[in-house]
């Protein structure tokens, strides 16, 4: 019906050092987790970096990596500041008459009165006369070039293997989390949305990834910079060390009182931006439902409140939170004059060299920065912990009962089910199914019929064990099921659901889903008593069409036939079939029909049946009603007992059947003599 | 497409702009002129020994810096407003296109896509604006007014720039071209993880029945392995960003040292304009790197213009007429006359030589296999979609020559997916009709089967309904939407198979009660059930998007063998056998 849409959605390119796109969820468009506080950040935090523990030894690396390349890195600026004495030295030097010693200038300066010269002079190697002194500078800048390097490979090489730690870390919780999902009961998966658990596996993990690899790598070249700069400062001169240690906690404060204000903002700006998503998205799903119910201008008058809302929130977040480099940058700035002014008054008054204020004015540059980087970190590291810690309540769920160790087996497959007085329920305080009876003799059909919400999808699930009893127990050909692995059980029940899942892969895939090593000739086989086979050879690559994933390659009819060929295929002694309610056209339903009878034949089946062939087929039908069998029997009995099942009968087949059964005997020929 | 956007929709907020841009160049120019002071310390101070002048100097240093952190709040603050306001008004631009689209635009783009288009899209052009604002503009000037004041204080080692620059940009650029494609390999590889989790998620019953686990678990590994491939590739270049960007850094300013000591040696320079050169070099460089990497924004936020600007540049195919009646006398009579529909472009009409009357208190049922077009015949009433030829007449006028609010207003629609809205049960009842009491949604709610149960929610009519209706099961939802569309005491109902996830009982029963609901009103009902349709006035045989036949039930069962053929497969098995 409808055409191709014109672009799909282009995710990619991510700025280095920022988080990439989240896949959903997440993102300014999602509210996901960003703001999300931890709840308990102490022990999840500790935790996340117990999970770093096997990677000790790289991380050790990292760590030693890390501290040599700062070091190295550090010391550069006082190098560079010998050099500026030497230039300096020179510069002067090349001003003094050549024929007088250092001594001799100095007491000269100090005679004529500039004791400020005199003491600065006395402090420095100047050699009267002589220019810059091109040999000890090129040592000096060479030992500088040599330091740089090194650094820079040592960083690289830091970077590089903290990024194997990470990035090896999260391979493991991802697999950790995805085995996780197999052992989790199903209850689990009813009781919680399919998006949220979704979210915790994609979009936490990311979160995680991302949050590890910023904050280990910043945060550790960040801190060791601030140590190492701090020593180098104190060495160079103390006074200025003091003063520019004033600074930290002011940008501290600073930091934290914007982060803090901005904060608020941000939250505020997630909560009107997950508004404003839920309202466009609720416009343009039900975009058809908001024109006929002329709802438009209510619509649109939403949206613009809602819009306005965002506008003043993210405005107010953007700001304050633009705030940060202005004011760090300010603070920088305010350290750099009192460094100059200070600087400046002790190299006139001879207790510091102009290198050496050189320095300091480089060292104090690198000094704000990875202050200031520390103080947004946190805000990146709550967010990792918070995801952490939700992937760790995915991973703390209470898993399935352990298969059994010493499991049994039926000696022989006959599909003789028996339920025994079993109950259950899915909540404490409202019983569902109870003290519940009942045999299936093999090859028997067993129709389940009843109200949507009377358990009928529950029955068939306990069967499956997909989830267990609270009493009874129910045993197939004469062992109970509970003393079976669930493989082997599983592996012997064909299983046909009214939501016909299929994976993104080949049809072939897809019917053998049940048994991969299923050989060609098997899988024709199947395709072919199930009318498969028939719409496979209409589509040009046959069995190899790729399944969408949205389904759209195939009809919902050839998708309903699609499960039941993979139910055929690995011949299963018992049966359980979810008839499809949902339409589909005349011919699949016929053949649908058919290939469901096909299935059926002399196995046992339990079907949740809405078409009355199915239902007087059977060889017992079982009425339910809130959870209750309120009648059991065939079709005969159950109408001559008139009560629920020949309620649900008249109301629905009512007249059809009449009329049908009254209709002229041309018609009995004209339906008899078609195909 | 990105400058037509930013264009169109920054124009109000020029001045804002201007602005910022007046205010990031004092800024940068304070910022610039802090070296140079500090150059004047040592050469007029320290070399002279002049504590005063120092003292002096630094209450200057001092004012410079104020004034700089004053243009640069401001900036901040007209920054934010211009390009938060700039994603305000796209977004509502965007929203307001697509109100007025009809059926067929919207699912040409899809509804997910269009809200990631009003959303997202708009989320990263806005984030280009905000980074234009506070740091790409800034970009520019630090590098131009650090060139200046650096050939201000020696021309003659102005060559390093022309060296270090480029060797910068180079770099960077090298690193990140060959990031790009890893990270749209790594978007690809995550997408597939997540696809890879959800089908396991939405198939569990499957997978456990079938025994799948172990392969399942392997198919992720696989992609797990994959996309730790990528994401380790691409950090292995990540991390080479830094290092090499410190020692270009580095090594330029040893580099300035070196030459400049040939230069102050021979009396050309000043030691303070040199230690100033060498700040002003580090402040073009830090800021050419930042545009470096902001750069790399601006691709994708073209993309994301692209897609916004597809959205706004789209025309509704249905548009209001320019004379709409307003009045019309008959009540709820409804006719199709020769109707056809093509999507454009298409060979074959989706719809063709459609024909056929109703009238009020008579029911219209269309039944026809998946793809005969039903719901598009449906879309041709409400106006979702416009035939391409005959006309669609309610009242005696066709729709296209209707006041749409008029057309609407007449009509009692309930889609194929009942679709609900965030909000509790009685608003989403009212959502047609805002002024229905209490009693008129109860009332309806008896009729539509779903008294019971929307008694036994907590809160009763303002029981919660969460977004798209997803906290009651399909049935119910089904059942809610029969509902509001009759509180709408339409004139004309349609009923795009609605009656599909009811079981048969309660189908019954609503059918029943719903009889003398209607009598005054059009229906039209699609269906796949016979009984759901055996009791319509006229029944209507679609197939292939043509009408095969038209009759009650039982002239249909004698004279159309396709009708034959669906009642025998839904009724007929056993009275055949």
């Amino acid at each position: 019906m409808s055409e191709q849409p014109p672009a799909k959605d282009h995710r990619v390119l991510t700025a280095p050092n920022r988080p990439p796109p989240r896949q959903f969820g997440g993102g300014p468009f999602g509210g996901g987790g960003m703001t999300e506080k931890p709840m308990n950040f102490g022990p999840s935090a500790r935790r996340l970096v117990g999970r770093l523990r096997p990677e000790r030894a790289k991380l050790l690396a990292v760590l030693g990596l890390g501290v040599t390349s700062v070091a190295l890195m550090v010391v550069g600026p006082r190098i560079i500041g010998r050099a500026t004495d030497i230039l300096f030295s020179g510069a002067i030097g090349r001003q003094l008459p050549p024929h007088l010693t250092n001594a001799q200038v100095v007491a000269a300066a100090r005679a004529a009165g500039h004791a400020n010269v005199a003491d600065m002079l006395a402090r420095m190697h100047v050699v009267p006369g002589q220019g810059i002194d091109f040999g000890a500078l090129a040592t000096v800048l060479l030992v500088a070039l040599a330091l740089y390097v090194a650094s820079s490979i040592f960083s690289w090489a830091q970077g590089y293997l903290l990024n194997d730690v990470v990035q090896r870390t999260v391979y493991q919780l991802r697999a950790e989390v995805e085995g996780k999902l197999n052992r989790l009961p199903l209850p689990f998966f009813d009781k919680q949305a399919r998006g949220e658990i979704l979210s915790r596996v994609t979009n936490d993990i990311d979160n995680v990834a991302q949050s590890l690899q910023q904050t280990i790598s910043q945060l550790l070249f960040s801190a060791l910079t601030v140590v190492g700069v701090l020593l180098m400062m104190f060495l160079v001169s103390p006074l200025l060390a003091l003063v520019a240690l004033v600074t930290v906690p002011v940008s501290m404060v600073v930091a934290t009182q914007v982060a803090k204000r901005s904060q608020k903002q941000f939250v505020a700006q997630w909560k009107n931006t997950g508004a404003l998503n839920a309202h466009i998205e609720e416009a343009f799903t039900g975009h058809d439902l908001v024109t006929v119910f002329g709802r438009r201008r209510e619509v649109e008058q939403v949206f613009r409140e809602r819009n306005q809302k965002l506008f003043e929130a993210s405005f107010g977040a953007q700001f304050i939170s633009g705030l940060i480099m202005p004011a760090m940058m300010f603070i920088g700035n305010l350290n750099y004059v009192a460094i100059a002014v200070i600087g400046g008054l002790r190299v006139a008054n001879g207790s510091m060299t102009l290198g050496d204020v050189q320095a300091f004015i480089q060292y104090s540059r690198q000094f704000t920065q990875p202050l200031t980087q520390v103080a947004s970190m946190a805000n990146l590291l709550q967010s990792g912990v918070a995801s952490a810690e939700r992937v760790f309540e995915l991973l703390d769920t209470p898993e399935e009962s352990a298969d059994p160790v010493d499991p049994s087996l039926p000696a022989e497959w006959h599909g003789r089910v028996e339920f025994e007085h079993i109950s259950f329920r899915y909540q404490l305080e409202q019983p569902l199914i109870e003290d519940l009876s009942l045999v299936a003799e093999p090859g028997q059909t067993i129709a389940i019929v009843g109200p949507t919400g009377a358990g009928k999808t529950t029955l068939v699930n306990l069967i499956m064990r997909f989830y267990e009893l609270d009493a009874g127990r129910i045993t197939l050909d004469g062992v109970d099921i509970a003393a079976m692995r669930r493989e082997d059980l599983r592996s012997h029940i064909g299983m046909v659901l009214q939501d016909t899942w299929l994976f993104g892969g080949t049809i072939r895939a897809n019917i053998a889903y049940g048994k991969p090593d299923a050989t060609e000739e098997e899988i024709h086989a199947a395709a072919e008593a199930t009318f498969v086979d028939r719409f496979v050879h209409s589509l040009p690559d046959g069995y190899d069409t790729v399944i969408e994933e949205d389904g759209s390659s195939i009809s919902a009819g050839e998708m309903q036939l699609l499960t039941i060929a993979r139910a055929f295929l690995i011949d299963p002694s018992l049966l359980i079939l979810d008839e499809a309610t949902s339409s589909v056209d005349t011919r699949t339903e016929v053949l649908l029909q058919r290939a469901m009878a096909a299935l059926r034949s002399d196995r046992t089946s339990f079907v949740i049946a809405h078409r009355l062939s199915t239902i007087r087929d059977a060889d017992l039908i079982l009425v339910m009603e809130a959870g209750r069998i309120v009648e059991q029997g065939n079709h005969e009995q159950l109408l001559a007992a008139r009560g629920a099942y020949h309620r649900l009968y008249a109301a629905q087949f009512r007249g059809a059947v009449d009329e049908l059964a009254t209709e002229s005997s041309a018609l009995a020929t004209a339906i008899a003599g078609r195909p | 497409m990105l400058i037509r956007l930013l264009r169109n929709y920054l124009r109000p907020y020029t001045t804002l702009l201007l602005a910022v841009t007046a205010l990031q160049l004092v800024s940068s120019m304070a910022n610039l002129y802090l070296p140079s002071l500090n150059a004047d310390i040592i050469d007029q101070g320290i070399a002279k020994g002049d504590t005063g002048y120092i003292l002096a100097t630094g209450g200057w240093m001092l004012l410079v810096t104020l004034v700089q952190i004053a243009c640069a709040i401001a900036a901040v603050y007209f920054g934010a407003r211009a390009a938060m306001s700039f994603g305000r008004d796209v977004r509502s631009a965007i929203f307001h296109q697509v109100g007025t689209f009809s059926a067929r635009e919207v699912s040409h783009f899809g509804a997910p896509s269009l809200i990631t288009r009003n959303t997202n899209d708009v989320q990263q052009v806005q984030m280009l604006v905000v980074m234009t604002c506070t740091m790409l503009i800034a970009a520019p000037i630090m590098c131009v007014g650090g060139i200046i004041m650096a050939l201000r204080q020696d021309v003659g080692l102005s060559w390093l720039m022309v060296v270090s620059i480029p060797a910068l940009v180079v770099a960077i650029g090298l690193i990140i071209s060959r990031m790009v494609p890893l990270f749209r390999a790594m978007q690809t590889r995550i997408d597939l993880v997540n696809r890879v989790l959800r089908e396991q998620l939405s198939g569990i019953r499957v997978v456990r029945a079938f025994v799948r686990e172990r392969d399942e678990t392997q198919r992720f590994a696989k992609a797990n392995r994959e996309l730790t491939g990528t994401a380790l590739s691409a950090g292995r270049l990540m991390v080479l960003i830094f290092p090499t960007v410190m020692l270009i850094l580095n090594a330029s300013s040893l580099a300035v040292l070196w030459f400049g000591a040939g230069r102050v040696d021979s009396g050309q320079m000043q030691i303070g304009a040199l230690t100033a050169f060498l700040m002003y070099l580090m402040l073009i460089l830090t800021s050419v790197m930042m545009a470096t990497f902001m750069a790399i924004m601006i691709p994708r936020a073209a993309v994301c213009a692209e897609r916004i600007a597809e959205v706004l540049d789209t025309q509704s195919s249905v548009t209001p007429p320019a004379n709409p009646v307003n009045e019309v006398h008959a009540q709820g009579e409804l006719e199709f006359r020769a109707v056809e529909f093509r999507y454009p472009g298409a060979a074959a009409p989706v719809l063709r030589d459609i024909s056929f009357r109703s009238s009020a208190g008579r029911t219209t049922a269309i039944i026809g296999s998946t793809g005969a077009g039903k719901t598009t015949l449906i879309s041709l009433v409400t106006r979702l979609f416009d035939a391409t030829s005959g006309s669609v007449m309610v009242d005696g006028v066709d729709v296209r020559e209707l006041d749409p609010d008029l057309l609407w207003r007449r009509i009692g629609l309930v889609p194929q997916k009942p679709y609900l809205f965030t909000g509790t049960v009685a608003s989403n009842l009212r959502y047609g009709n805002p002024e229905a009491t209490d009693e008129e949604l109860w009332q309806a709610l008896e009729v539509a089967q779903a008294r019971d149960f929307v008694e036994a929610m907590p809160g009763g009519l303002e029981g919660p309904i969460a977004q798209g209706g997803t906290n009651v099961s399909g049935g119910q939802r089904q059942r809610l939407a029969i509902a509001r569309a009759l509180v709408r005491k339409p004139e004309i109902f349609l009923f795009d198979d609605s009656f599909s996830a009811l079981d048969l009982a309660t189908d019954a029963r609503l059918r029943a009660a719903l009889r003398p609901h209607v009598k005054n009103a059009t229906v039209v009902i699609v269906g796949q059930r016979v009984s759901t349709i055996q009791d319509a006035d006229q029944i209507i045989v679609l197939e292939d998007g043509e009408i095969v036949d038209l009759g009650t039930h039982q002239e249909l069962l004698e004279t159309c063998s396709t009708y034959l053929e669906i009642v025998q497969s839904q009724l007929a098995a056993e009275a055949a056998a």
